[in-house]
């Protein structure tokens, strides 16, 4: 498949040790899949359940133990890695901990254009910066450059995070737990901004998340992984309102849903009574 | 503690009142973090007090059990317990010993991140034990372990843990041994801050049934810190909303959800969209709503 992003029978293990015996984990099963450009891919389940595992070796942050991550419909070669990094990057959970409180923002993300756009003069690198930075609503960009990421709130970082993410000129964006750290209020505005370049510039996103609202919102597919293997998969609202498989079923049940006001006291008080009390 | 169990909303007073409490935190610049909040907690009730980080939640749940470490200090107001035997303890005026014997046995605390707030080279027994030792020291070893293991039981973890230390024991594993510990004097007050967010929502899902089992069964009125307002919709009899240090609104969970009166809370409520209804103004529904600058000041 050309001009995506896919994974094929990824399998990858963990040997852990306890004392002398050694037993396997397998934190990833037979995962397969694809992001499209100008989609988004969420991936739900609860920790523990391979979600980060798969980030990590899509961004080749860690090597499978077999399979396949293949762009363009090609597997990358070793020597490639950074021509790979190029078009596939991250975007962490933690702002306030993936960016270096010693450093400016411009020079997070001018480093990425250096590394790999050598070729462009002081001048140049500065305009493509503030550019980037309003890109990410964070305007005007000439304000932000030579502020610390301590001076900046948590939906600014994670903004400065974004944007450091498409500097090299990405189409595909791993957002693993993007919004988790921050306030409830600006979530859904950062969400809205991924949603937003993705649907003007054709970005690919996973969207790594356990929020199955959000990602019921912002994808087009939701995966459902339980115990390193996807146990369901489709288009997003099908998913959500009609699950099929029993763990999706559970963990929609344990969502907070404001309709089901009260329905939970209720349960237990007829549990109470109805019981041997 | 006894009774209660069948209908904690019948008997209508109140169990701990807080009137005009403002707190300042006393660095340069003053931060004023509450400002003149009165709340009522009636008995057995479970009460969602919502906002944002900084706005002054955690500070109040900390004024309301005296807990406040310089340079927090409270500059004005009255706390008031109302005792299950009909004296009233103002909360304000306590210290040494009555302070001492009030705090964990009238109104305990569920603190932040508390997943990790117990200590890592104590075993579940000795830290479990520790409140009766202090609070009960009439109790023999054998009294003690006994009792332990019934709030291990009660909050749903297999009293055989009782040996293991914190790192043995997963994270919903070590909330429920800080619920059994906020337990253990059956106090008629617990506060909650933010109890279930470090964990998944599968866990938290469970944990957040045990609690409300044991509202029925014990009778103690909560109140419940996050920020996470569908889930204190849905659980909480009456919610009351803050924002810079003060109460914007405070109704019944339905009230804040069919009909919220005030702009913030309807902000915040647009800030979760829903799981199973209708898709909102968000950017892939289609009408297009530019994300520009989100209402929230801190962009």
């Amino acid at each position: 498949m050309s001009g995506s992003l896919e994974v094929r029978n990824l399998h990858k293990d963990f040997r852990l040790r306890n004392g002398v015996s050694f037993s396997t984990l397998h934190a990833v099963a037979d995962a397969s899949f694809a992001v499209e450009p100008g989609r988004t891919v969420a991936l739900v389940g609860e920790s523990g359940s391979g979600k980060s595992t798969i980030a990590r070796i899509i961004t080749k942050l860690e090597t499978p133990t077999s399979g396949e991550v293949l762009l363009d419909g090609r597997p990358t070669p070793r020597h490639a890695t950074r021509e790979y990094r190029r078009q596939v990057q991250m975007v962490f959970q933690d702002p306030f901990a993936s960016l270096n409180p010693f450093h400016s923002i411009s020079h997070h993300i001018e480093r990425p254009l250096r590394l790999h756009h050598p070729g462009l003069s002081a001048d140049q690198l500065r305009s493509r910066v503030v550019e980037l930075l309003e890109r990410v609503h964070l305007t005007p960009g000439e304000t932000y450059l030579e502020r610390r990421p301590h001076e900046l709130s948590g939906g600014q970082r994670q903004r400065v995070a974004i944007a450091r993410a498409l500097a090299p000129g990405a189409r595909f964006v791993v957002a693993d737990e993007p919004v988790s750290m921050l306030d409830v209020s600006i979530r859904v505005g950062v969400l809205n901004l991924l949603a937003d370049l993705q649907r003007a510039e054709g970005l690919g996103v996973l969207y790594i998340t356990h929020d199955l609202a959000t990602a019921r919102h912002f994808s087009d597919e939701i995966l459902v992984m339980y115990r390193g293997r996807i146990v369901e998969r489709g288009p997003s609202d099908e998913v959500i309102l009609n699950p099929r498989h029993e763990y999706t079923r559970k963990l929609r049940e344990a969502a907070a849903d404001p309709d089901r006001l009260g329905q939970l006291r209720d349960e237990v008080r007829s549990e109470m009574t109805g019981g041997p009390a | 503690m006894t009774t209660g169990a069948s209908s904690p909303t019948a008997a209508a007073r109140p169990v701990l009142t807080t009137r005009e409490v403002s707190i300042t935190y006393e660095v340069n610049p003053p931060v004023e973090a509450v400002k003149d909040v009165s709340l009522t907690l009636e008995r057995g009730e479970i009460l969602g007090l919502a906002g944002e980080s900084g706005c002054g939640k955690t500070t109040l749940a900390y004024g309301m059990n005296r807990l406040l470490k310089a340079p927090a200090v409270m500059r004005s107001g009255q706390v008031t317990f109302h005792d299950a035997s009909g004296t009233d303890i103002d909360v304000t005026t306590l210290d040494g010993e009555a302070l001492r014997r009030f705090r964990w046995d009238k109104v305990s605390m569920v603190f932040q991140g508390s997943m990790n707030s117990l200590n890592p080279v104590m075993n579940v027994r000795t830290q479990l034990g520790d409140v009766f030792t202090t609070h009960r020291p009439g109790m023999s070893r054998a009294e003690r372990d006994q009792r332990c293991a019934e709030l291990l039981d009660l909050v749903g973890v297999d009293p055989r843990r009782m040996s293991a230390f914190p790192h043995e024991l997963s994270g919903g594993m070590r909330q429920r041994v800080m619920i059994a510990m906020a337990l253990a004097l059956e106090p008629q007050v617990m506060i909650m801050d933010e109890p279930t967010t470090a964990l998944d929502v599968v866990v938290q899902r469970g944990i957040v049934r045990q609690l409300m089992r044991l509202r029925e069964r014990l009778g103690f009125a909560v109140i419940f810190i996050t920020h996470d307002l569908p889930l204190l919709i849905e659980i909480s009899d009456r919610i009351a909303i803050m924002k810079d240090g003060r109460i914007v609104e405070e109704a019944t969970a339905e009230e804040i959800y069919r009909t919220p009166q005030d702009a913030y809370t309807r902000q915040l409520l647009a800030s979760f969209p829903s799981l199973t209804g209708a898709r909102g103004g968000f950017v892939r529904s289609g009408s297009p709503v530019e994300p520009g600058p989100t209402p929230a000041g801190g962009q």
